[in-house]
């Protein structure tokens, strides 16, 4: 170790802790370079080497350290790593395990850390408080618009990346019968005796390593089951890793908890590797967890104390002392006071001395701190201030000394006496941690003893022990741990061992826990000059909440919306209970009246990458392609989406252009034969004796005398009576049909299908199976289609005389067999050729081969539409959008009168009925050559008019046709049945309306009758 | 009512912000109002305040159950556009928007209304086509509303991802430039404290427990804090519109879904405007403070819990991901759920009804926040009049024994 990087290392104890000594790690913080070892967090490593101020706060950029160990720290957020695709921002550096090569960076600050411009609105302080925008940025309009890119990029923290993750996620599915979330005493111990059970367990620790305040604390003369506590941990930690049905998974947060006991466990997988030992892993695991039982072993948080000055790097919870002590061996102050409530944070100072620290005073706001604690105070010559409040504190980056005074009810009373130190531990007792268990749907508790929110009554499978049930004894935590593991498996219907076989003594090195609440600590200061902050990140103060509660703002959810409090990354982990603290001072309400804010999901930020899991990039929503896709692809087919499906839309020739490629298929489809790749088509098969009459119930039109071998084209509406999907469907056997959906409707309609089955009519015997994907589909059309139709198949007769439109055979071609359907797309004779999926591509390249002599050229979905809308025929979702029934396409012949089906009774509705609806028609623009664009809106007269143009209709297809040799266009007009040869409008942005003639559906009639 | 402006602001921040009042004051109830609008959210704010302001109604009270702007005003994602296809759409989120613009300082409240504009993404052919249809019936009905190809897409919104290989290529986009988000606690408290100013009564943790009905027509209300006397009833619920309809005896074509969003942790200033895709079924924006504010659709099933399930959210997240990659490594902060009720045409519902004096305001959707301010002002006349204005009168009950739907799903078509 160099010099350099030992002096760095000063706080740095030379025995104790979980980190590694003998492997050192190189690091970079703020373009410095570091020493720290293996085990070490980037803030243990920091302090060690005695850096405190290590990020800027989100409004007034004030200098934050560290103030916890841990998940719930608000302030020492920074960015990990440089690259563009692959930093990560806002990570709390007490959670950032160093590995070697980390690169850490300040981020909310410019331009730099140390002088940060941001600093300007600290000094404007008083005339930004809480809500402060609310109050002006309204001058002039567009004033917003002015201010707003001002304090968008003041807000925010660290920057996003630039570039695409290169990092994969993966989801875990997981049932166990008892999940526990957290591994102090009281998770290790229902771990335990729930895996004894035989059940099967998952044991889910946030950190790096199980044990919680077992780690964190020194053994003292504290037993477990008569073993010191962390020999104990040891074994139990053994025991459940020999046990095949554990899991037990560190660096994993339980993140969620959902209805039916489904928790999702964040799992850390490679954050704390270099990229280069990363190897196969994803980055991070997303469990989704169903457990019978839920055992919250989640712990409690200690929070900071509300007084002026409280917010300086160098100010740390009483209990984070402790943890980068033990866990660490890392002291963070040679000099330090400890100012607390309670007994509990007494500790920090006996455990500071005996690692070597200084102890300038323990300030405890009490008059009547427990007196074993006083006299051990006395003992180590540590100076003692009972009833006093520290008032002010010193220093800029880093805290210098504080000013200390008596105080009560009325104020501070004695004269403030400065105490220097460079190390303040804060503890204003300890909240359990309950936002699981809240998440959970149970109810909360104020506990007056313990000045805190704890588990009421539970609402699912869960119980909360330990320090999160309030039980902040070891003994408790650990024979509640034991009882509610078993009792957790017996649940499960395991059976678990009702008698404690060897269990030991179990007992405390600490005193009992006590505390006398002090929610906002008076000070000396004039009032406009008292900054007690409550929450660190969000920089919002206890005077904030008074001016929230003056201004009408004193509902606690109010209060938090107003002010921003625990809005803030750490999502009010520390800061919650202060505020509610707060605000029943102000008040002057019990806090058991104000109540908590809702805890939400997730409980710590989770990466967007490991929620999405695997469900990215090509697997987002998987592509459907055809089994003829490849030939496609090779014949220079350009593609468009329909639904899930990639579909050819045309297939231009070398040196071709769209338009000419689209006119040259469809007059190959008119004049010679066509081919259509039309596999994507929905097919469902159903089955039953009562399969004719429910295709009579869900069809607008008569399905009940359909023959065996015959097909019919149906509507179907919804129950607004609106057209949703439309289908050739066939009837193979009396009890047996194929149908035909459009292709982006087919889930849809499949689903309609079952759930008026399953919902309105289950006593008819129907069965429903998508065989979209079994079957693959040629469609060939034209006037020499029946040619190589007869060329084609080996036992059907091809004819159509003998093989009429509308029917269906059965056979082979070359042996594979067949079903082919003579109905028709385009209006020409056609035979849709379906034959197992398997045998699609080489029925398409015998089609190809065969179809040569004949002039057979593929089309794509563009020329299906352009020969459909020659011949008027509707298409789905282009014609329609859910607001048009048969009536209005001009399809009333496909609407039964005899018998009932889905919309019927709504199409007699007086509005549904009205003549005046919007309805197909066709349309012929004056000049031939002009296409319409599609979309265009219909107005009456040739100009349009201000400020509003009345519309009557609008363009759904649109084509210049080559059977026509002109431009055609499918409308919808209101009343438009009756208005053939009526002249109307189509506007144009920034263009003269151009004018258009009504004319029927059915452009090649049209054109039969003139020639 | 202390006027809000940097002056002021200035002069409360050299006294230490004593002078403050409050917002508004919490009232007990009165044992009679003329008018009681049963929910203190945005719309029901609005309503109260246009009440008082336009219609001269100002022995009114708000009745709130919980706290005010507690429910879906708290829990939307503030965007706000008027690019419907429809006349009755296109008239009253187009009143809502010119109403928006210049609401903060009609108010004297910045309720941070960022005019930033809203992407409609276009990913297939189909999709344009029904997007170019909008634009231009946006353009006839005096809405604004532009196309932007793939190439002015990627201008104004420079993170989308553009790639032609992705799974939903975007070939182009809606913009309407004066869409935007806002401020949705802010444009609550604003409401409440010029309804307040104006003599508005503002009952919180007032829950109405029944409706009392005489003869055909509302004579007042039970509420867990005593009974109140009135002829003039507006349940402006969300959520919960079919409950307070069933104390009216009505059954109304409405169902109750969980709709949730989310927020990741703070960033600096990334994403522009607002991008909504319908093909990948996401949208997304960023607050003033840095979080990607970020919605889907609904969950399927029927609740009036307000929370949803968690697939739901890896679905929305995924969709983002498809939109913005470099997302990827930014964190999930905060999720939530609310109700919505739907009504069968998706359009909402601003109507008298079969008992006289009871009128209501609801089946907003996923959608009502962007209308608030027409919506209230919309009431408000209705309350007033008893006659649905030319903005309301398309929404009324009657609709859906007619058939006179507002279909403006209908623009969500199916693939051919």
């Amino acid at each position: 170790m160099s010099r350099q990087s030992a002096r760095r290392a000063q706080n740095r104890l030379d025995h104790g802790g979980l980190v590694d000594r003998t492997r050192p790690i190189s690091f970079s913080f703020d373009g410095k370079s570091y020493q720290g070892f293996a085990g070490d967090t980037l803030a243990s490593a920091l302090l060690a080497s005695g850096v405190h101020h290590v990020a800027r706060s989100f409004k007034y950029h004030r200098p934050r350290g560290f103030l916890g160990a841990g998940p719930e720290d608000p302030g020492a957020l920074v960015r990990v790593g440089s690259d563009p695709a692959t930093m990560v921002v806002n990570q709390r550096a007490t959670e950032v395990e160093l590995f070697d090569g980390l690169e850490a960076f300040p981020q909310n600050c410019w331009p730099s850390l140390r002088l940060d411009f941001g600093v300007v609105n600290d000094l404007m302080h008083r005339f930004l408080p809480a809500g402060f925008y609310y109050k002006t940025f309204m001058g002039p309009p567009g004033s917003w618009m002015f201010f707003e890119p001002f304090i968008r990029r003041a807000a925010g923290l660290g920057p996003a990346p630039s570039a695409p993750d290169p990092a994969r996620y993966e989801h875990m599915n997981r049932h166990c019968e008892v999940l526990v979330i957290g591994s102090g005493p009281a998770g290790l111990a229902a771990a335990r005796e729930a895996a004894r059970s035989g059940a099967r367990v998952i044991l889910a620790e946030e950190s790096a390593a199980c044990g919680g305040r077992l780690l964190g604390e020194a053994e003292g003369d504290a037993l477990i089951e008569g073993m010191a506590p962390r020999a104990w941990r040891g074994d139990v930690l053994a025991e459940l890793a020999a046990n095949p049905e554990v899991t037990l998974l560190t660096r994993t947060s339980a993140s969620g908890y959902y209805s039916q006991n489904w928790v999702t466990l964040f799992e850390n997988c490679t954050d704390h590797l270099p990229p280069s030992e990363a190897g196969h892993l994803p980055r991070h695991r997303l469990w989704r967890v169903r457990a019978a039982q839920v055992v919250l072993a989640t712990g409690a948080i200690e929070r900071p104390l509300v007084f002026h000055g409280n917010d300086r790097p160098g100010v740390m919870l009483a209990s984070a002392a402790r943890t980068y002590l033990h866990r660490y061996g890392v002291r963070a102050g040679s000099n330090a006071v400890i100012f607390a409530n309670n007994d509990d944070a007494w500790r920090s100072a006996f455990d500071l001395h005996d690692a070597g620290a200084h102890i300038a005073a323990i300030i405890d706001t009490r008059p009547d701190p427990a007196a074993a604690h006083r006299e051990a105070a006395e003992a180590h010559g540590i100076g003692v201030r009972t009833g006093a409040t520290i008032v002010a504190t010193q220093g800029r980056g880093h805290i210098r000394s504080i000013d200390v005074a008596a105080f009560d009810a009325g104020g501070v009373t004695g004269k403030p006496e400065r105490i220097a130190c460079d190390l303040l531990c804060v503890s204003g007792g300890w909240s359990p941690n309950v936002a699981l268990f809240s998440q959970s749907g149970g109810s909360l508790r104020y506990d007056e003893t313990l000045a805190a929110f704890v588990p009421d009554e539970a609402r699912q499978e869960v119980v909360a022990i330990g320090a999160c049930a309030g039980d902040f004894a070891l003994a408790e935590a650990v024979s509640r741990g034991v009882e509610t593991g078993r009792t957790a498996a017996r649940e499960a219907g395991f059976v678990a061992s009702a008698t404690d076989p060897v269990a030991g003594e179990t007992r405390d090195a600490a005193l009992p826990y006590r505390v006398t609440p002090a929610w906002e600590l008076p000070s000396n200061l004039p009032k406009t000059r008292i900054r007690a902050f409550v929450d660190y990140q969000n920089d919002v103060t206890a005077k904030d909440l008074h001016l929230a509660v003056r201004e009408g703002y004193g509902a606690v959810e109010h209060a938090k919306r107003y002010t921003t409090t625990g809005m803030g990354t750490d999502q009010g982990k520390i800061v919650g209970v202060n505020a509610i603290g707060v605000l029943s001072g102000v008040l002057d309400k019990p806090i058991g009246e104000i109540g908590v804010t809702t805890y939400r999901p997730p409980w710590r930020p989770i990466s967007f990458g490991a929620v999405a899991g695997q469900h990215v990039g090509g697997l987002f929503h998987p592509r459907r392609t055809t089994a003829m896709h490849d030939w496609h692809v090779e014949n220079g087919a350009v593609f468009e989406t329909v639904g899930d499906w990639l579909r050819a839309r045309v297939y231009p020739q070398p040196g071709e252009d769209f338009e000419a490629a689209l006119q040259r298929e469809c007059r190959a489809a008119r004049n010679a034969v066509g081919v259509l790749d039309a596999s994507t088509l929905g097919k469902i098969d159903i089955r039953g004796k009562d399969a004719r009459s429910f295709l009579n119930r869900i069809y607008t039109n008569a399905w009940m005398k359909l023959e065996p071998g015959r097909c019919r084209y149906g509507l179907m509406t919804n129950e607004d009576g609106m057209v949703f999907d439309d289908g050739v469907t066939a009837c193979l056997a009396d009890d047996h049909f194929h149908m035909t959906t459009t292709t982006g409707g087919a889930a849809r309609v499949l689903g309609w299908l079952e759930e008026y089955h399953q919902t309105e009519w289950p006593d008819l015997e129907v069965y429903m199976t998508s065989v979209t994907e079994q079957w693959a589909v040629a469609s060939i059309c034209g006037p020499r289609a029946p040619e190589l139709a007869a060329d084609l198949f080996d036992d059907i007769d091809a004819d159509p005389e003998r093989f009429p439109f509308m029917s269906h055979a059965s056979g082979h071609i070359d042996g594979v067999p067949a079903r082919v359907f003579r109905i028709s797309f385009t209006g020409e004779v056609s035979y849709e050729i379906n034959v197992p999926a398997s045998y699609g591509l080489w029925l398409w390249r015998t089609l190809m081969e065969r179809g040569k002599p004949y002039g057979i050229t593929p089309y794509g979905t563009e020329g299906m539409h352009l020969l459909r809308a020659e011949k008027g025929f509707i298409i789905v979702g282009q014609e329609t959008d859910g607001t048009l029934t048969p009536v209005d396409l001009g399809m009333g012949w496909a609407v039964k009168q005899s018998a009932d089906f889905i919309g019927k009774r709504s199409l007699t509705r007086s509005d549904t009925a009205r003549d005046d609806r919007l309805q197909l028609v066709g349309l012929l623009t004056a000049d031939p050559g002009f296409v319409i664009p599609e979309g265009s809106q219909i107005i009456a007269s040739g100009r349009e008019q201000s400020p509003r143009t009345p519309m009557i209709g609008h363009v759904t297809s649109s084509y210049f046709s080559p059977t026509l040799e002109r431009s055609i266009a499918l409308a919808l007009i209101a009343g438009g049945h009756g208005r053939m040869g009526e002249r109307i409008h189509v506007a144009r942005r920034g263009a003269d309306p151009v004018p258009a003639t009504i004319t029927g559906t059915d452009f090649l009639a049209g054109l039969k009758e003139a020639s | 009512m202390t006027r809000y402006s940097f002056w002021s602001l200035l002069r409360e921040g050299l006294r230490g912000h004593d002078g403050w009042q409050p917002v508004w004051r919490e009232a007990e109830p009165k044992p009679a109002y003329d008018a009681v609008i049963i929910g203190g959210g945005g719309h029901g704010c609005a309503t109260a305040y246009y009440l008082a302001k336009e219609h001269g109604l100002t022995n009114i009270a708000i009745v709130e159950k919980g706290w005010l702007g507690g429910g879906n005003a708290a829990r939307n994602t503030t965007i706000i556009r008027s690019n419907y296809l429809y006349d009755a759409s296109a008239a009253i989120y187009d009143h809502a928007l010119q109403l928006w613009k210049g609401l903060g300082r009609e108010l004297n409240f910045n309720i941070m209304m960022s005019h930033r504009g809203v992407l409609n993404l276009a990913h297939d052919d189909n999709e344009m086509r029904q997007l170019k249809r909008r634009i231009e019936a946006n353009r006839l009905n005096g809405v604004e509303a532009e196309w932007l190809d793939a190439k002015q897409v990627a201008e104004y919104c420079p993170i989308i991802n553009m790639s032609p290989q992705s799974r939903y290529p975007v070939i182009g986009a809606s913009l309407q430039r004066s869409g935007g988000v806002n401020r949705h606690d802010a444009v609550v408290w604003a409401y409440a404290r010029a309804a307040h100013d104006l003599g508005v009564d503002i009952i919180q943790n007032c829950e109405v427990t029944g409706l009392k009905i005489e003869a055909g027509r509302i004579s007042g209300l039970e509420t867990n804090r005593g009974t109140i006397r009135t002829p003039k009833v507006a349940s402006v619920v969300a959520g919960h519109t079919s409950v307070i309809g069933a104390m009216a005896g009505l059954r109304l074509p409405i169902e109750s879904h969980p709709l949730q969003a989310l927020v990741s942790e703070p960033i600096k200033p990334v994403n522009p405007c607002v991008v909504m895709s319908n093909a990948v079924h996401a949208y997304c924006s960023q607050s003033d403070k840095g979080e990607l504010v970020i919605g889907a659709g609904i969950d399927a099933h029927l609740s009036y819990t307000q929370r949803g399930a968690f697939p739901v959210i890896e679905e929305e997240i995924a969709a983002v991901l498809e939109l913005f990659p470099i997302f990827s490594r930014l964190k999930l902060m905060r999720h939530w759920g609310g109700i919505v009720d739907i009504c069968p045409d998706a359009s909402p519902i601003i109507s008298k009804t079969p008992v006289k004096g009871f009128y209501l305001n609801g089946g907003w959707g996923t959608g009502g926040w962007k209308a608030t301010p027409a919506s209230g002002h919309a009431l408000a006349d209705l309350v007033a009049r008893d006659e649905p204005n030319a903005i309301a009168a398309p929404y009324s009950l009657e609709r859906f024994t007619t058939g006179k739907l507002v279909a403006e799903h209908g623009a969500a078509a199916v693939a051919h």
